[in-house]
């Protein structure tokens, strides 16, 4: 930062600098004369910045008309059914994102092995999941007691299939399983990544292959990994609303069963809006210092935190010529 | 004496491409043996067979004493486990061109790992360790640094320090110094002269022909697969026999 500070002033040396007077003795005195020119008029600017606030004011006005009681909203927001609806939307959400990352390396690394049987589990556990909608596969969970009545694991357990899913279990089974099959692909991706030098390297070491994938792979190709899986876990967080069709009270199915019952249907998905919202922008504050923690090793400078780009910025606001 | 290393008609071939024809040689303790010839002569090749990086078709090939990737029982080869050809490796050293170096861990933690994670060594201890090789290798002061926070000469050197830390009885250099600035050369062919004094057995791919002649016991010309011409580097390089070492020295010196 201060280097560039200090190139600053060297643009327009100073007369009694020893340049200055060197060039003197030669020629001209004063400074050299800065150019004075119109600049040129953005109009385009101007135009798309007037229509863009208008229509911004418009949709403000209209919901401003609009019948929306925002004072229900006021009211409803930290309701004690929201906040366990939200509660039990990150649990599931969280869970089920676990879930997806013990099966996405567990699938990733099956379908790179060199057993072509479970390279082909692999990627048929892959192409089922990613090649069927989340809603339906929910659905597929919710009615496995029509097809089989009783959970038997022999001596060990057994139930009828009804007991054991739950509107919970089958949140979990629904998006965890569909979650595994994108985050496989991630992390074969990932894995896929780190050069061919690295395992070659800690075989020559000694490393067997599980020592190597986990010691030196895998922390590798986690650069890779983790961008796509923050944006994969944002993305459950809201794709988990879906749960709210097998009963299971998240978020969504709680704000919806409020505003049927208060007749506050929009005023009630509103609130379920702000705390998505609240959730995601948490969690994309985590996942740039995820980011960051994995960037360890491969870049000179981390980038800095949000924090410390403040902190510049006041810096620069200070100095006449900041950045 | 055994050899340390013995091939015997080794032969490899990628598909129908047919790398090695037949490599006959030996490599004695304590011997600084260079393998010199142009790219694409199978020098590489070979120095990675020697570790079970890749498998030989045909022939033998033994260091101390045991064939690599092979047990035999009777008039019978079997193939080794992966755990058993990890156990080979411990006791080779490589040094790669492209140096390798892991570079999500520390130069120290890069010398480290093996210690701590094959050989279940202390931490401790294997820290101590990794700092008396860093010394050694002229880098104390980087054991902090991740390797892209050094150059390309300091990584190479972290490399050897990482490959000592096992305690090799047998080092396999491919192109150490191929990969680096001219003026960072220097630095690294000093650490391998040092390793020579202290009776390290090396075997070392290289195009630095002033090495080879200083400190090299032992001299291979490979070309096309075949070794063309061996014996003492200085008689090799200054009075070669063959009409193709000639021709490739009076390119390269």
């Amino acid at each position: 930062m201060t280097d560039k500070f200090d190139k600053a002033p060297a643009e327009e040396p100073p007369e009694d600098s020893p340049v200055a007077k060197g060039a003197a003795t030669t020629a001209v005195t004063a400074p050299p004369e800065q150019i004075k020119a119109i600049p040129v008029r953005h109009w385009g600017r101007w135009v798309s910045g007037v229509i863009v606030v208008a229509l911004l004011g418009t949709l403000v006005y209209a919901f401003a008309q609009g019948n929306v009681r925002w004072d229900t909203v006021g009211d409803f927001i930290f309701d004690d059914r929201i906040l366990g609806g939200m509660g039990r939307t990150l649990l599931i959400s969280v869970l089920s994102m676990a879930i997806g990352l013990v099966l996405g390396v567990v699938f990733a690394v099956m379908r790179l092995s060199k057993n072509p049987v479970t390279g082909a589990v692999a990627w048929l556990y892959i192409w089922f999941f990613r090649g069927t909608p989340v809603f339906v596969q929910l659905l597929l969970w919710f009615n496995l007691g029509l097809v089989f009545e009783y959970v038997n694991l022999g001596p060990v357990y057994k139930d009828e299939m009804v007991d054991v899913m739950t509107p919970f279990m089958v949140a979990l089974l629904g998006l965890g399983l569909n979650e595994g099959a994108y985050m496989a692909e991630i992390v074969r991706a990932g894995i896929q990544s780190v050069d061919e030098g690295q395992t070659e390297a800690a075989h020559a070491l000694g490393m067997n292959n599980s020592k190597t994938m986990r010691r030196v792979v895998l922390p590798q190709a986690m650069r890779v990994i983790v961008p796509p899986t923050g944006n994969e876990f944002i993305n459950l967080l809201k794709t988990s609303s879906l749960v709210a069709v097998v009963s299971y009270v998240d978020l969504t199915r709680a704000a919806q069963n409020i505003g049927s019952t208060s007749f506050a249907v929009m005023e009630l998905l509103l609130v379920a809006s702000v705390w998505y919202l609240v959730l995601t922008s948490i969690f994309s504050v985590g996942q740039f210092y995820l980011e960051r923690r994995y960037a360890r090793g491969s870049l000179r400078t981390l980038p800095p935190t949000p924090w410390q780009k403040v902190k510049a910025n006041m810096l620069s606001l200070t100095s006449p010529r900041g950045v | 004496m055994t050899a340390m290393v013995k091939a015997e008609g080794v032969h490899k071939s990628y598909g129908a491409a047919h790398i090695l024809k037949g490599i006959d040689l030996e490599v004695a303790p304590r011997e600084v043996f260079c393998l010199v010839g142009p790219s694409g002569s199978g020098k590489s090749t070979f120095l990675r067979c020697i570790n079970h990086l890749e498998q030989i078709n045909a022939g033998r090939l033994s260091v101390d004493g045991r064939l690599v990737g092979y047990r035999e029982k009777g008039d019978k080869l079997y193939e080794l486990k992966d755990s058993e050809v990890a156990a080979h490796r411990r006791d080779i050293g490589m040094v790669f061109q492209r140096f390798n170096l892991f570079p999500h861990m520390t130069a120290l933690e890069n010398v480290m790992e093996a210690p701590v994670q094959v050989k279940g060594e202390a931490k401790a201890v294997a820290r101590a360790r990794a700092e008396r090789l860093l010394d050694r290798v002229g880098l104390a002061d980087k054991a902090g640094n991740y390797p892209s926070q050094l150059s390309g000469g300091q990584q190479q050197r972290v490399a050897i320090a990482r490959a000592l830390a096992m305690e090799p009885k047998l080092m396999l250099f491919d192109e150490p110094t191929s990969a680096l600035d001219p003026e960072l050369v220097g630095d690294v062919l000093d650490v391998m002269r040092g390793l020579a004094e202290d009776g390290m057995t090396m075997i070392v791919v290289t195009h630095e022909m002033g090495f080879a002649r200083e400190v090299g016991d032992a001299l291979v010309f490979m070309d096309d697969g075949v070794v063309v011409e061996a014996g003492n580097p200085r008689d090799v390089l200054t009075n070669p026999q063959h009409d193709r070492t000639k021709a490739f020295l009076s390119k390269v010196l």
